[in-house]
């Protein structure tokens, strides 16, 4: 049994292996129809979510087999007090994979020993969230057509962003890869992350001074619910706005990405670039959380 | 100058710093041994000034690794029949088990209180340990 907890669980191989199927699967998809068939997949989300988890059952759904679960706290018996550890040994006897989302960061860690079904890390906080870093991975691979020598700018929320830090670690183990970080002063990324990565990188606070270099441009939402305090949230929620305009200088095929939701960092007028791939971003999702779900119950 | 025996045989936790040895008394449960257990604090040290010293009257096993955490610059002398038959420094525990308290507000220990509270050495060199399950740094007492 394999748990997806956190990016470092799958080798460079693995996450190859994992795109090679995704786009197969996008390639010739009535192969993969009933794969899953009798399989159930559940998806507790004790936290909102759009894209993942309706991403997850679509997976789900699209390979044949079956979804059950919860889509917030409220609708689960957390509601009445019930821990986490109680609340998956319940839903590992209903279910053969179970994905989560909890606003505690490590609780799926938890989940993991608790249970013999495998647990998908679906975010925990503002630590990990393995799938979306496995979304980016195969949009780079698909647009880019390699996961080396590229210059990567992150812009936005470089603290909080749990989508950044997977992204970074993910990346530091392919050759020749320059990271330009784009963060206000209070949402720098953390000196773990850069120190763990072991990794090549410029720090700055403006969006415009390295953009004709970038091949990524990977832009982040200000996330209100990692604030405690929320004058803190609406100075810095619209630090970063990419316009056309800041855009005239940057190279004729960079990729713009962004695990959305979208707020204002990203203005409407981009949607209709050529390099605006973030909506292409959310299709490739669907495709590599099927690669996954096969992958951990180990389905050919 | 206050008066302890020397032991015959036993553990003798020499170079704590001084007024750490109520700690380290408490973190290897050394409450709970049957043998005596003699706890010296300020004495005098050319070394450090003032250090703590732990005297334990038995050869027992103890997880002394624990201490390497605390301060590393202990030394563990074990004695066997009124002589010194080892002395060394502990190393950084690999990982220290309710020790310390993870301190993120968003980290599940701060809502799941059975869980034991877990860190890892994660950088050697600076003596770091993160919370095996949120990865925040430890925030030593």
């Amino acid at each position: 049994m394999r748990n997806l907890i956190d990016i470092k669980d799958l080798s460079v191989t693995e996450i190859e292996e994992l795109i090679k199927v995704a786009e197969d699967i996008m390639q010739n998809p009535d192969k993969y129809s009933e794969k899953c068939k009798h399989k159930k997949l559940a998806t507790l989300f004790f936290e909102p979510s759009t894209r993942t988890r309706l991403s997850f059952e679509a997976a789900m759904m699209e390979l044949g087999g079956n979804v059950i679960g919860f889509s917030s706290a409220d609708s689960s018996s957390t509601s009445k007090g019930e821990s986490v550890s109680d609340t998956i040994r319940t839903v590992g006897c209903y279910s053969d994979i179970i994905a989560m989302r909890h606003p505690k960061e490590g609780a799926p860690l938890v989940a993991s020993t608790k249970t013999t079904v495998p647990i998908i890390n679906a975010g925990d906080g503002g630590h990990n969230h393995p799938t979306q870093t496995l979304t980016d991975l195969l949009t780079i691979y698909c647009e880019k057509k390699r996961l080396n020598n590229l210059t990567i700018g992150l812009c936005g929320d470089l603290k909080f962003g749990r989508t950044v830090h997977s992204l970074i670690t993910a990346m530091s183990r392919y050759e020749n890869i320059k990271f330009v970080f784009i963060s206000p002063e209070e949402l720098k990324i953390p000196t773990y992350v850069k120190v763990n990565s072991n990794i090549d990188y410029i720090e700055t606070k403006d969006i415009e001074e390295y953009i004709d270099k970038l091949d990524i441009l990977y832009m982040t939402r200000v996330q209100k619910e990692r604030f405690f305090n929320e004058e803190d949230y609406l100075r810095l929620k619209d630090y970063y706005i990419l316009d056309k305009e800041k855009l005239e200088k940057a190279k004729k095929d960079l990729c713009i990405m962004h695990p959305l939701p979208r707020v204002n960092e990203i203005s409407t007028e981009v949607d209709d670039d050529p390099r605006a791939c973030y909506f292409k971003q959310v299709a490739y999702g669907k495709y590599i959380r099927m690669a996954l779900l096969l992958k951990l119950l180990d389905i050919k | 100058m206050i008066n302890i025996d020397s032991i015959e045989n036993g553990i003798v936790i020499d170079h704590i710093q001084a007024k750490k040895s109520l700690e380290i008394y408490e973190a290897l449960n050394l409450g709970e041994l049957d043998c005596p257990v003699a706890m010296i604090t300020n004495a005098r040290s050319k070394k450090m000034g003032k250090k703590d010293i732990i005297k334990i009257a038995q050869n027992i096993d103890l997880d002394l690794n624990i201490l390497g955490y605390i301060d590393p610059n202990i030394t563990i002398n074990i004695i066997k029949n009124d002589k010194r038959v080892d002395k060394y420094h502990v190393e950084l525990p690999k990982e220290i088990v309710n020790i310390a308290e993870c301190k993120n507000p968003r980290c599940i220990t701060s809502i799941e209180h059975e869980l034991d509270q877990v860190f890892i050495l994660t950088d050697k060199e600076n003596k770091t340990y993160r919370c095996k399950y949120c990865e925040a740094k430890v925030v030593k007492n």
